[in-house]
């Protein structure tokens, strides 16, 4: 009985000790998957998913805890890379391509407070306390974070408009039988 | 001389004697003109002129922007009336810039540099420089900036020029009654490209259907003494010769590799327009401020070669041509295979038109598209050797990814597989179509990745400035706990 009951002790002991050396020094930091996921994602922490930031957005995917087409500025283009790394087969049918958009201060209301410029994680808003501040509209990426965070509403979103040098032509409208 | 075989291609309907016969007539000056400051491919000049300013012919309205741009000029005397933003001549009809002008019918030459003495022992680089000055651009329709070209010779082994006297689309006559017309010209601006780009070979390609071209360039060049020598070379008539590469190959037996300048085989291709007009820019020191425009088309009354100046609305081109006999059912910009639909009358002619065709419906030969019959046509006429057929059925179901992998970006959109389907399935604009996407998928993730990079520094330099922050309390609360010691 004592040699059962101790020989058992010491196997479990043993394996125990080994199990938990093997988890201390074998530890992988971070779901692997995760790290790749957040190399897909835009990378520009607006938090539109509703997370606080593209790692936490990618760690709740890892999980399955979020669909793949959470990333508004990512567009379809980023859900289908999500769904195909995450081998799920997402309906992106009704996900709308959100319009290309960028802020613009109106400058007769703008009363200089630096919360917007604060809040913008390009830092594409220029101006100082009590200067009416600007958008840098090449480099704003649409998140609409500074919107919020203007008290006078002094921000609005505007569509980014077509040029000569990003026009191409739409896809031909083709019935379904012609391949 | 002995030419080489190409690969695909197809034999339209040349319908170029419509216009062949008809001589180079010069457009009266129109009430206004119409200048866009994005005539060519690469950066939007800089405007140089105010609104209500005298302008004379040939001053400079816009300077080049950067290296990869091309300065406007303006196309008579007159006033500047407005610089506004106006509709282009582009499929989209999306406004640009264009600065507006007045002509005082004068004609008044502004203060030109005059000619390049003795240009043959000038250094190259004082060509390519007045032909930058005179905003000279591609003028076989794609509209690349003169002078870039030109600078070729400084990063490739060059040993050939070739001028493009092919004009392989259909209706086009504009260089073969440039060719007849001004062969001098033609054949003097060709030696002194060669001479800016350091190459002793000048070969003037021209399709065999049009004999007489041939006949007035070998004349033109029987006289040629001395360094750069120049021949002609008549090549099969086979759409699309006329595209670099492929006359590349056809002349020289050199293929040039895909996604590649044809000067990575040692050899340049221009026009023969734009080698009347670098001749012009350096014999006369007049910038390029006017162009030869095939108009043609079933629905035009009177087809004709016209030397319109730069910015001339179309609808006046059409007038001078007896309007339309008959409703057109297209209008076009360019060649009627290559070239693109025009949004309107209204827009102006710029370096880059080589022709404005209306078309009837019956020229249009437009059908809706059947189910494909596997036939195969299209993949044996690809002169670029690409399989169509398969490129359009995963354009259509949206995989682009394989598109691009099957090597849709080679595709030069020459339209010889649309053109060939017997099923009518529209096979280039699926190209167009996916070539459009792509590049702007490219400038997305571009954009992207500059939003990735600035987010970090962001968070970096917040990371730092807390630090800071967190080291300067510190240091205050060290600073304030030291006077407490002494006293202890």
């Amino acid at each position: 009985m004592v040699v059962d009951v101790g020989s058992l002790t010491v196997i479990g002991v043993a394996l125990g000790g080994l199990l938990g050396t093997a988890a201390r020094f074998l530890a992988v930091a971070e779901n692997p998957l995760e790290a790749e996921i957040k190399a897909l994602l835009p990378g520009s922490q607006c938090g539109q998913c509703g997370f606080v930031g593209c790692a936490q957005a990618a760690a709740a995917l890892a999980k399955g805890e979020a669909g793949v087409t959470l990333c508004p500025p990512g567009g379809k283009a980023t859900a289908e890379a999500l769904a195909k790394k995450l081998g799920v087969s997402a309906d992106l049918s009704d996900m709308e391509e959100k319009p290309e958009a960028y802020a613009v201060v109106r400058e007769e209301i703008c009363i200089g407070c630096m919360r917007c410029r604060k809040e913008c994680s390009v830092d594409a808003i220029v101006g100082g306390p009590k200067q009416m501040h600007g958008v840098l509209a090449d480099l704003c990426h649409g998140c609409a974070k500074c919107v919020d965070a203007c008290p006078t509403e002094a921000i609005q979103m505007v569509e980014v408009q077509p040029t000569l040098a990003t026009w191409h032509w739409p896809k031909p409208g083709v019935p379904a039988t012609a391949h | 001389m002995k030419t080489f075989r190409i690969r695909g291609g197809i034999h339209p309907d040349y319908k170029k004697e419509l216009a062949s016969e008809q001589a180079i007539e010069a457009l009266p000056l129109p009430e206004r003109l119409y200048i866009p400051l994005q005539q060519h491919i690469g950066a939007m000049g800089d405007v140089v002129v105010a609104v209500g300013e005298r302008v004379g012919k040939g001053q400079l309205l816009a300077r080049s922007y950067g290296a990869f741009s091309a300065a406007q000029h303006a196309p008579t005397s007159g006033v500047v009336v407005e610089i506004t933003s106006l509709p282009a001549p582009h499929p989209s009809g999306l406004p640009q810039t264009t600065v507006v002008i007045e002509p005082d019918g004068e004609e008044a030459w502004a203060d030109l540099p005059g000619a390049l003495a003795d240009p043959f022992a000038a250094p190259p680089e004082a060509i390519r420089a007045r032909v930058a000055e005179c905003g000279i651009v591609g003028m076989g329709g794609a509209a690349f900036p003169a002078a870039v070209k030109l600078d070729l010779g400084l990063r490739y082994p060059l040993d050939t020029l070739i001028i493009n006297g092919a004009e392989c689309e259909p209706y086009l006559t504009c260089d073969d009654r440039i060719m007849r017309e001004r062969a001098d010209e033609v054949a003097d601006g060709g030696r002194l490209m060669a001479h800016a780009l350091g190459v002793d070979k000048v070969l003037i390609a021209i399709e065999e259907n049009k004999p007489q071209a041939i006949e007035r360039m070998r004349e033109a060049t029987a006289s040629v003494q001395g360094r750069p020598g120049v021949a002609v070379v008549p090549v099969p008539v086979q759409y699309p010769m006329g595209s670099e590469r492929h006359l590349v190959l056809a002349v020289t037996g050199r293929e040039t590799p895909a996604r590649k300048l044809t000067a990575e085989v040692g050899v340049v291709v221009n026009n023969v327009a734009t080698a009347r007009a670098v001749h012009q820019a350096i014999r006369h020191g007049r910038p390029l401020t006017a162009r030869v425009v095939t108009v043609s088309g079933g629905a035009i009354r009177q087809p004709k070669n016209v030397e319109v100046p730069i910015g001339t609305r179309i609808a006046d081109v059409v007038a001078f041509c007896g309007g339309f006999s008959s409703e057109p059912a297209r209008l076009v910009n360019g060649g009627p295979m290559m070239g693109q639909p025009l949004p309107g009358l209204e827009v102006p002619i710029v370096k880059g038109s080589s022709g404005v065709l209306a078309l009837t419906a019956a020229e249009l030969h437009a059908a809706a598209p059947n189910p494909c019959i596997r036939c195969g046509n299209c993949v044996s006429i690809c002169p670029c050797g690409l399989v169509p057929v398969e490129m359009a059925a995963n354009i259509r179901h949206d995989k682009l990814d394989v598109a691009e992998r099957l090597g849709v970006g080679d595709c030069m959109s020459c339209g010889s597989c649309s053109w060939v389907c017997p099923s009518h399935i529209p096979l280039v604009q699926f190209f167009n179509f996916a070539k459009g996407a792509l590049a702007a998928e490219q400038r997305e993730a571009r954009k992207q990745e500059q939003i990735r990079v600035r987010a970090e520094a962001r968070t970096a330099r917040l990371d730092r400035e807390a630090a800071e922050r967190k080291a300067a309390m510190a240091a205050r609360k060290a600073a304030a706990a030291k006077p407490n010691e002494v006293r202890a």
